[in-house]
């Protein structure tokens, strides 16, 4: 059994531009945010991204990676609209496929399950076929006759993930109320890469949380990283809820003056970036 | 009316234009039975709380995360999205959601305001609003009503109307808009065509002055019923215990309009 540990740049390093990437988490909640901010330090580009989205979304938009969206949001959850994802979609940056949460879901399943398409009652009547022309439906070939969205499979070149611990193995597990969707967006990948919060050893995964909390299965794990803080600003229910001070600034700052101030250098520069404004905000409001 | 009591803020004082909001929302729920309520926003959610706690004593609740909880915020149940996903095309569900713009026959929009190829202004997306109306009862909350929301056509169709549904056949059968409340009043499709009609007008509420702040033609009844009063009890239930801080005024101000 081999050890699948690495580091955030040696990921990057089997990622090329042209690829088609999920990114797992929700909105702004456990979001793979330290493998994001290393593809941010590659050129990397031209990417399809495919993601429930969140700030992933918006720092990717912004730096100018993506060719294409697939999507069918994108939300900082307690700033509704992702400020960063808005302006370069209003400025066309980059082509969107938008499908509705179930039908992204169903892509994902599809992927997994080595199928081209899952039927799934969700987009007809909407505007969702008009938005991609390209979306076919299926027609039950049992008595009721009913009509389906077929909606495409996702299969992914990549996936990257987030979860609270993991083992070297790439044995995936979190510890939150929510798994999401990670392991499906795993399933869907020829290639998936596991960040964690803490890497350890096998035997102490079950020592404290029972074993349905095991998500990802290393059979389906290319790479695992120990990356501390690292959906940061993202939740990471139980380690650390949002970082919302710090979610605020990110959305409230244009794009290039916030990278070239918390992403310029490597995820200890991020980390010595980030309490430094912290820092500096607790002395001018005086309450340190 | 306006005579103070010596025991608090409640009892005397009049029902405000949000707590008439949150009995037109918790109203979408009465006779629903053992479904799930998925408000989003603070004022159908004070509507949801209230109608499990009173008339629809069934209802299943969320935290708004994973987890199904009883009012009191017991938890009773465990729904991760996925599984919430899977009871929405189950349709054992009742969903209100927001809209950036609906049209008489209720087709919903939060995806973005002007032509999506190149958006004036991008929004949420379309969420689950598609699979929300083939496949259980969507009802909308909104809380200005104007003509930017109540719009002539929506930019982009999320949310399914009577309209689009009409030529779904057999695939929308579970479609159905219960209704939607905004800070005017409550409306709903019970017209020959399926297209909106006015089903009460809130307290102060003239007709004149909806049809001023709504961008198409309204349904409008011989006789406007005005949305019901809520009950002493119902009132102490949002004042002291469902919203104690008095949030539902922040989403619904008092006295900004007519």
């Amino acid at each position: 059994m081999g050890d699948k540990s690495m580091t955030a740049d040696e990921v990057v390093s089997r990622l090329a531009s042209g690829m088609t990437l999920g990114i797992g988490g929700w909105g702004s909640r456990r979001k793979p945010m330290a493998l994001v901010r290393a593809l941010l330090r590659s050129d990397i580009g031209d990417l399809t991204v495919v993601s429930y989205g969140g700030p992933d979304v918006g720092m990717l938009a912004a730096a100018g990676r993506i060719r294409r969206l697939v999507t069918a949001f994108v939300t900082l959850d307690s700033v509704p609209l992702e400020p960063h994802y808005r302006a370069a979609r209003e400025r066309g940056a980059f082509e969107l496929t938008e499908v509705d949460e179930g039908m992204f879901m169903a892509g994902l399943r599809a992927a997994a399950d080595r199928l081209p398409f899952l039927p799934v009652r969700a987009g007809l009547g909407s505007d969702v076929p008009r938005v991609n022309p390209g979306l076919r439906t299926v027609t039950s070939p049992y008595e009721d006759g009913e009509t389906f969205a077929a909606m495409p499979a996702l299969r992914l070149d990549a996936a990257l993930v987030h979860v609270n611990r993991a083992d070297r193995l790439g044995n995936g597990q979190y510890l939150g109320p929510d798994p999401y969707f990670d392991d499906l967006f795993c399933e869907a990948a020829d290639a998936a890469y596991v960040s964690c919060e803490r890497l350890v050893d096998t035997a102490e995964l079950t020592k404290e949380a029972g074993p349905q909390s095991l998500l990802v299965k290393r059979l389906a794990v290319t790479g695992v990283v120990e990356a501390p803080n690292g959906a940061h600003f993202t939740s990471c229910a139980p380690d650390y809820g949002r970082d919302e001070e710090f979610q605020r600034r990110y959305a409230s700052t244009p794009w290039p003056e916030f990278a070239a101030r918390f992403l310029d250098g490597d995820e200890e520069a991020y980390r010595e970036a980030v309490q430094a404004w912290r820092k500096e905000g607790t002395d001018v409001s005086g309450n340190g | 009316m306006s005579q103070a009591t010596a025991d608090g803020d409640c009892g005397a004082s009049a029902v405000t234009r949000a707590e008439y909001c949150v009995i037109a929302c918790a109203e979408a729920w009465r006779g629903a039975g053992e479904i799930l309520a998925s408000p989003m926003g603070l004022i159908p959610s004070l509507g949801a709380r209230l109608a499990r706690l009173t008339f629809a004593p069934d209802l299943l609740l969320t935290d708004g995360e994973a987890l199904l909880v009883r009012p009191d915020g017991t938890p009773e149940g465990w729904l991760p999205y996925r599984q919430h996903l899977a009871l929405v095309a189950g349709g054992r569900r009742h969903v209100m959601m927001g809209a950036s713009q609906i049209d008489r026959y209720g087709n919903q929009n939060i995806s973005c305001i002007g032509d999506w190829s190149a958006p004036r202004r991008q929004l949420l997306g379309v969420r689950g609003a598609p699979l929300n109306t083939l496949n259980n009862p969507t009802s909308y909350w909104i809380p200005r009503h104007s003509r930017r929301v109540f719009v002539e056509r929506v930019d982009m169709v999320c949310g399914v109307g009577y309209d689009r549904a009409a030529g779904l056949g057999v695939t929308a059968r579970f479609h159905r808009i219960p209704r939607v409340v905004s800070d005017l009043g409550v409306f709903d499709f019970a017209t020959p065509d399926h297209s909106m009609r006015v089903a009460s007008l809130h307290p102060g509420v003239s007709v004149e002055q909806l049809r001023e702040a709504t961008g198409f033609v309204l349904a409008v009844p011989d006789e406007v019923p005005r949305t019901r009063e809520p009950t002493g009890e119902e009132l102490r239930l949002v004042r002291e215990v469902l919203d104690p801080r008095g949030a539902r005024a922040r989403e619904v101000p008092e006295g900004v309009r007519g």
